[in-house]
């Protein structure tokens, strides 16, 4: 017979205690340490820490051991982490022309000063699973062509000496930067706020939106200017000393986009560009955040908007993955009060129906039994 | 760095920093300025996921105080999963007492039910909204929503209540019933059954609304004009239920539908728990009620 | 409010013992306020801010204000800088410029109060964006009737502050009839607030006899 449900609380411990059991898995398996994933599963800890805006490698690490590998659900422990941090203010910007450079790559010039550094790069392996990594064999040591020290020229510096690229984003001197996870969502949105919101969007859906401009959703023409990776550091200024004092390096990756240019009766025709920066080691992501960037330009640079990479609102509302996994997993909560409304009124919908068709049998003279 | 090992005790008093409760307070005494109207705010990250009942979560957070007692609900019921969850996650970072009774609390968090006692001055109800924006589904631009209910131009929403009258000879919306507050701002009472739209309509308590995804909260204060929109020829009419509740025999309340085997067999029981249980404690026994065992609390 | 405190003293003391407790007191007896307009809420409150503040108008600015509120300050307190200095060290709250700027105002002296104009109104799509006044009042009784109506209320109710400017009831009105936009007031008495949302209608009561 029929027993009030009790024992939500109940339910819930079970689920967790199973849920850290099953986290463990096999006793006799070693259990996976924060070191092993910080060394050895770098680029998800990169997405970790870049989609949480949060640049720690261990508490990247710790997520992805307590998420099980899930990567959202592993963003979304770490994002709600930082929520409780304490801020004690803001950086100076980065200054991505003194970056200790790893890997920097061009695919508008040949050659250009400072060259083309491969870096650790899986673009020119052979897809092929290596039955070597079953076992924990010896590696050699990496052979890294000699760190580029002091400034490597930027791409869009070379071109924006001959005047050939426009200026490097501007806003207005009084523009207080804004922050996304401080202020509510406004459209329509200023480019700093928005490369925030790109920043940290979901790779895949920037991968796709990417991909869909060059696939004549809009087009930008894009050349890849130049990615670069490597470290740099973060400075802080200190209002009580005057100055601003280093807090540490970080590993960055950046990439501009050289793309379609633009010109007008007043003003001969430049390139224009896109923007792409990441936390850690992570191109697809810095590429398609820039082409994306670029093709939300659109209506700053006059272009007709055609496609959904360029629908502002419909991109940046749908870029955040904790939210999206948020609601629509909430479906699985429970809905039941709102089915039965639904349900009384279909019901009743169905009711009429069959009421009307009696009525209509009727009047034909027919002398059907009603259906039960 | 490392992480230290934090036990609930260091986290503020109910989870948010006070930089984060002052902004939120901020904007619930704007809401209350202006019944109806969604105010942006600046929602954070929660420990639960977005969705879920993290806009009413903060706004609870952010009234909070030690001699309150709280109440969750979830579809009417205190001990549905994510009710649990919430009030837990209250009793540990606010050490809040809690309670099941409607009339003992002094805010309720709910989520798609209004409680069936009516509520009374000094009491918060505060609910959670998953879409706050009564014309998103016409118009998913937030760009032109916001000037639709600045110019207060509701036209279409009249045109698909209209519209589905034409096709299905009835308002097809039955729950997140659109109204309108003090005649201007069209307002979404979030997902409950229109069956308690008249609840809200010069209730004597305070109702505060928090969407967290979308981050807009807005109010209704006490004694505050709430009206189902409808039209003259169609006016706005309450979901009925045929039977009483099968274990108190309530009536006029709103009903669960409960699937007893797989032959069609059903009964139709209170949703609001609180409300069941009370009666029954009071002697009032439902037509099924003399099969059923004892009801444990 | 100690004399002998040194300015700089005066500055950094009399602020909230309890933050976090005091500033949730303060704000449910606020919303209260603004959500039951008409009747007294008490504030009950051990914040001494320097002269021309008042107790109740430094607690709600220790429980609103922060370094995102920007705020206004009537000439009577703008001028006194041990207040002024009291508001920055206990909620860093920058101030304004114009009152057009602010979020909220603290006016000292509303008997000159000659416009409500001069504040952030909202603008349609954004009517939340107006200023919030604090009106410091030397009592929330003896002063004319005024009949209140609107959301928050059952019916009617009266209230008699003391202290506003004749032309009261003229400027609410016209405050009245920019709905959605208008600013929202704080009447704040020496021990009690009252709230005054955008939503209240007032009509002054001429020829009310006291009640006893």
């Amino acid at each position: 017979m029929y027993v009030a449900v009790k024992g939500g609380e109940k339910a819930i411990n079970n689920a967790h205690r199973l849920l850290a059991d099953r986290r463990r898995g096999d006793r006799s398996v070693p259990a996976v340490s924060l070191e092993q994933i910080v060394e050895q599963l770098a680029l998800g800890v990169d997405r970790i820490m870049s989609e949480a805006s949060l640049y720690d490698r261990e508490l990247a690490a710790l997520a992805m051991k307590q998420a099980r590998g899930d990567m959202i659900e592993a963003i979304f422990l770490l994002r709600a982490y930082r929520t409780t941090l304490p801020r004690f203010g803001y950086s100076e910007p980065i200054d991505t022309s003194e970056m200790r450079i790893e890997r920097r790559i061009s695919a508008t010039y040949k050659d250009l000063p400072g060259g083309q550094l491969l870096g650790p790069t899986f673009d020119y392996t052979h897809r092929l699973l290596d039955p070597d990594l079953m076992t924990d064999g010896e590696v050699d040591e990496g052979i890294a062509a000699e760190a580029e020290t002091g400034r490597t020229p930027r791409v869009s510096e070379i071109l924006a000496n001959e005047g050939l690229i426009e200026s490097d984003g501007e806003l207005p001197d009084d523009h207080r930067t804004g922050d996304l996870t401080r202020e509510p969502m406004e459209f329509p949105m200023e480019r700093d706020i928005r490369l925030q919101a790109l920043a940290r969007g979901d790779e895949g859906f920037l991968l796709a939106l990417g991909y869909s401009t060059q696939r004549g959703y809009a087009r930008t023409h894009p050349f890849t200017g130049e990615i670069r990776i490597g470290e740099v550091e973060v400075l802080l200024e200190v209002p009580e000393l005057g100055f601003a004092v280093s807090l540490g390096e970080i590993q960055v990756t950046e990439c501009q986009m050289v793309t379609q240019f633009k010109g007008s009766a007043k003003s001969p025709p430049q390139f224009t560009r896109g923007y792409g920066l990441v936390f850690g080691q992570s191109e697809r992501k810095a590429m398609a955040m820039s082409l994306v960037d670029r093709a939300l330009r659109a209506e700053e640079l006059g272009e007709d908007i055609v496609a959904p990479a360029q629908d502002e609102e419909f991109v940046i509302s749908h870029s955040d993955n904790v939210q999206a996994t948020g609601f629509v997993e909430h479906l699985k909560l429970p809905h039941y009060v709102d089915f039965q409304a639904e349900l009384d009124l279909v019901r009743r919908m169905r009711a009429e129906y069959e009421e009307n068709q009696k009525k209509q049998e009727g009047n034909g003279g027919d002398t059907l039994e009603a259906a039960e | 760095m490392t992480i230290q090992q934090t036990d609930m005790a260091t986290y503020n008093f109910a989870y948010l920093d006070e930089q984060t409760k002052r902004m939120i307070r901020r904007a619930i005494l704007k809401a209350i300025a202006i019944p109806g109207y969604q105010v942006p705010f600046a929602s954070r990250e929660m420990p639960m996921p977005y969705g879920w009942g993290t806009g009413g979560v903060q706004v609870t957070a952010s009234i909070l105080g030690p001699d309150d007692v709280l109440k969750v609900i979830d579809q009417g019921a205190d001990d549905t999963t994510n009710a649990v969850s919430i009030r837990a996650f209250f009793q540990r970072v606010a050490n809040v007492a809690v309670t099941t009774h409607t009339k003992d609390a002094t805010v309720i968090q709910t989520r798609h039910r209004i409680p069936e006692e009516t509520l009374g001055k000094g009491q918060v109800l505060v609910y959670q909204v998953p879409i706050p924006e009564p014309l998103r589904y016409l118009e998913p631009r937030e760009t032109e929503t916001r000037k639709m209910h600045a110019l207060e131009e509701y036209g279409l929403m009249h045109v698909k209540l209209y519209e589905d009258i034409a096709r299905n000879g009835h308002i097809a919306t039955t729950y997140a019933y659109p109204v309108k507050v003090e005649g201007r701002y069209v307002m979404d009472p979030s997902p409950t059954p229109k069956f308690d739209n008249p609840k809200m309509h010069m209730s004597e308590a305070l109702q505060l609304f928090g969407a967290g995804r979308e981050k807009r909260i807005y109010a209704l204060p006490p004694h505050t004009e709430v009206v189902s929109l409808d039209f003259e020829d169609h006016p706005f009419e309450v979901q009925k239920f045929d039977q009483p509740c099968a274990l108190c025999g309530a009536e006029g309340v709103y009903l669960d539908e409960v699937i007893l085997d797989d032959k069609g067999g059903r009964m139709f029981v209170c949703s609001d728990t609180d409300h069941c249980e009370k009666r029954r404690e009071e002697g009032h026994r439902g037509p099924l009620a003399a099969e059923a065992p004892e009801m444990q609390s | 409010m100690p004399a002998t405190l040194t300015n700089a003293a005066q500055a950094i003391t009399g602020g909230f013992a309890n933050p976090v407790f005091e500033a949730q007191a303060v704000f449910r007896q606020l919303m209260n306020a603004m959500a039951n307009p008409g009747v007294l809420h008490a504030i009950e409150t051990n914040v001494a801010p320097p002269a021309p503040l008042t107790a109740v108008a430094g607690a709600l600015a220790a429980t609103l204000f922060d370094h995102d509120t920007v705020i206004w300050l009537g000439p009577v307190i703008a001028r006194e800088e041990k207040a002024r200095s009291w508001l920055a060290f206990h909620t860093s709250a920058p101030l304004a410029d114009q009152a057009l700027d602010a979020h909220f105002a603290i006016l000292a002296d509303p008997g000159h109060i000659s416009s409500f104009e001069n504040f952030a109104q909202g603008t349609q799509e954004y009517p939340d964006r107006s200023t919030t006044l604090i009106v410091q009042l030397p009592s929330l009784q003896g002063g004319p009737a005024l009949e209140l109506t609107g959301p928050g209320i059952k019916d009617r109710a009266v209230i008699r502050p003391a202290g506003l400017p004749d032309a009261f009831p003229a400027l609410w009105k016209a405050n009245g009839g920019k709905f959605p936009r208008g600013v929202d007031l704080v009447l704040a008495g020496p021990d009690a607030i009252i709230g005054l949302p955008r939503t209240t209608r007032e009509e002054a009561i001429a020829n009310v006899k006291e009640a006893n």
